[in-house]
């Protein structure tokens, strides 16, 4: 006797539920779809690295006795007055315009209690951002929306924006309904414009114009301020070497999983590099140049816990930067938004149109009433302690590997749990001796 | 008048002496003599001075000036006045690429022809030129005023948001979203008072204006073929 048995689904690994998805809305739409956020895929990642803690071989320190330094100097090899911070986890540039005017000030307050740096962005420096951050690091991006020389001797640092890791290649973008009045104002733009930012710098094309315009930003602030290069990780070891040669003092490399405020979806998944494959080629050239520790690495992308901390500088970065995980400490994704998020369409966890306005949490929006709810003290509260863990977390895995400084953790501290990873970071495949791509089988 | 020789003098100098003026101000008229197309020459100055360059410049001459009244007597590199909030800046001979480029105030004046991406990003500069633009030139100009005494190169405006361009001769072509507009009598007295404070002695009525279609404001499907 036959039992008829239930029936199966097969889904299609290439054309899955979301894929089809994807493609019936572009038939419906005519347009791309944008987001924000980073990369959603499944990436070599710090997940795939491990330290090694300390044994017989190597001699580790008292978690709650010893001391384990965190503090790092940026812009050591011109600036007059390179910046000391306090520890080395740095909150990225986000613009004011992608995230609202509490939203900025919450992270200048959270950096200055934990000792760090904050970074403006497209659209130039609010005063509520500068009067809260003790250190601010002010974006020179290709639209140069709000720049201004007086804006430019007020900050503490300048960074030369080449790309972001989200986006290598691409230029920004910020849709009508976040160009309120005072954005559009800063930004020389008619209210409620999509706002098209360019991909490349207007005045100069080249790593030999880099220099001379490097030396222009050096002689307007008097050689004062630290000058920093950002590239969005897609080659970095050629893009490391140009930016020392042009003369930067420290280097920001983002990669792929970092964050954007508005991006294609298709652009946010298929350009770049992930940081971890990343960090290797851009202290090799460093390291080549002389300039590794002179030159300062500071890495993003993805950076969530102090074991991504520790990893990251394991392979060799001066400090981090984190920008989504500093949004969600502020309230991003918050559990309590759920209902609301479902009334937009996501869902607490999911949600990532941050190109919309309409982010319930008062974060990636210019709407008055939604960016009220985000109390600007609080939020800095809130980050402050997130970066207090992100740094106890990265000592206590320093200290294990037997190290006094976070600065002290190198290669050597690391294996890899999967072939791609130890190709990528250029560490041992976990209990062997194989570093894939270097000379042995 | 306080002079600097730049054939003994360096870059930095010049730059740090005229910036001290800001701060302490003993001498508001400087001549710099033997600029040999130096780059960076009298960036980030922020005083009203008078400042005659005695010769050639290179890149990012008088960037982001503010209040101070820059001549060259020569031809200018890439970026003359660059990011320029305030003052005037007047290049007697030409300019490369870019002049202009991102300034928010001012005036610009270039007596001889001007290079590709002339304007490129203006953001309230007015900008005069006595001869003829480059390629791209006003590509996104988003505020301010560029009139041309000669001809305008390919793509003149791409992506032109509320720049107001007057152009005298031929325009090679038109960058997207970029139109002829119709000449009214408020344009005819504006570019009046602009040929008048640059010193050309320039017919209003002779010019034609252009200006942004304001079709890719926001993004439409039906757009995509002009990007």
């Amino acid at each position: 006797m036959s039992e008829k048995l239930p029936p199966v689904l097969r889904e299609s690994a290439t054309f899955d539920r979301l894929t089809i998805q994807e493609i019936q809305r572009a038939a419906e739409t005519g347009i791309y779809d944008i987001r924000g956020g980073g990369t959603k895929r499944k990436l070599p990642h710090f997940d795939d690295l491990l330290l090694l803690g300390a044994s017989m071989s190597r001699y580790p320190l008292e978690g709650y006795r010893e001391k384990c330094g965190t503090e790092v100097v940026l812009g050591t090899r011109f600036a007059k007055k390179p910046i000391h911070l306090k520890i080395p986890v740095t909150i990225a540039g986000m613009s004011f315009g992608a995230l609202s005017a509490n939203a900025k000030e919450a992270l200048g307050r959270g950096a200055s209690i934990a000792g760090t740096s904050t970074t403006t962005g497209d659209g130039g420096m609010t005063p509520e951002e500068r009067g809260q951050s003790k250190h601010l690091v002010y974006q020179y991006l290709p639209s140069r929306y709000g720049m201004n020389p007086d804006d430019l001797r007020k900050a503490d640092a300048i960074e030369v924006v080449l790309g972001q890791g989200a986006k290598p290649g691409g230029g920004g973008m910020l849709l009508g309904m976040k160009v309120t009045e005072r954005v559009a104002g800063m930004r020389c733009l008619p209210i409620g414009v999509d706002q098209r930012s360019a991909c490349r710098h207007p005045d100069w094309t080249g790593p030999d114009d880099l220099a001379i315009k490097i030396a222009e930003i050096r002689e307007i602030t008097d050689w004062e301020k630290p000058i920093y290069v950002k590239i969005g990780a897609s080659r970095p070891y050629y893009d490391v070497k140009l930016a020392v040669k042009a003369g930067a003092d420290v280097i920001v490399l983002d990669g792929m999983q970092g964050g954007t405020a508005a991006t294609q979806e298709v652009f946010i998944e298929h350009v770049g590099i992930p940081i971890l494959s990343a960090i290797p080629q851009a202290v090799q050239a460093l390291q080549e140049m002389d300039m590794h520790r002179k030159v300062q690495l500071i890495v993003s992308g993805g950076i969530r816990t102090g074991a991504d901390v520790a990893k990251a500088m394991a392979l060799g970065a001066d400090a981090v930067a984190i920008g989504t995980a500093a949004l969600i400490a502020l309230g991003d994704n918050h559990p309590r938004l759920d209902d609301e998020l479902k009334k937009i369409g996501s869902a607490a966890g999911y949600y990532d149109d941050w190109q919309n306005g309409r982010d319930p949490a008062g974060i990636t929006t210019q709407d008055p009433e939604l960016s009220k709810r985000l109390d600007p003290v609080e939020g800095g509260r809130r980050l402050a302690n997130y970066l207090r863990v992100l740094v106890l977390e990265a000592q206590t895995m320093a200290r294990a590997c037997g190290k006094s400084h976070l600065h002290n953790l190198d290669p050597e501290d690391l294996v890899a749990l999967t072939v791609e990873a130890a190709a990528m970071a250029r560490v041992p495949l976990a209990g062997t001796g194989w570093v894939p791509g270097q000379g042995t089988y | 008048m306080k002079t600097i020789d730049l054939s003994t003098a360096e870059v930095r100098e010049l730059n740090q002496a005229l910036h001290d003026q800001a701060k302490t101000l003993e001498e508001r008229e400087w001549v710099v003599n033997n600029p040999a197309g130096k780059h960076n020459l009298a960036v980030g100055v922020n005083e009203a001075l008078t400042i005659d360059i005695q010769g050639h410049a290179g890149y990012y001459c008088a960037g982001m000036n503010q209040k101070a009244t820059v001549t060259v007597h020569g031809n200018v590199g890439v970026g003359v006045a660059e990011n320029m909030m305030s003052g005037v800046v007047r290049v007697k001979g030409s300019a490369s690429q870019a002049a202009g480029a991102t300034a928010h105030g001012g005036l610009l004046v270039i007596e001889g022809d001007a290079g590709a991406r002339c304007g490129i990003s203006m953001k309230g500069v007015d900008i005069v030129v006595g001869g003829s633009i480059g390629h791209m030139s006003c590509f996104m100009g988003q505020a301010g005023r560029l009139v041309v005494c000669g001809d305008a190169g390919d793509a003149l405006g791409d992506s032109l948001y509320e720049t107001r361009i007057y152009v005298k001769g031929t325009v090679k072509s038109l960058g997207s979203d970029c139109i002829e507009k119709e000449m009214r009598a408020e344009h005819l007295e504006e570019l009046k008072e602009l040929l008048n404070r640059a010193g050309f002695a320039e017919d209003p009525a002779s010019f034609k204006r252009y200006g942004s279609a304001r079709q890719l404001y926001n993004f439409k499907v039906d757009n995509a073929s002009a990007y």
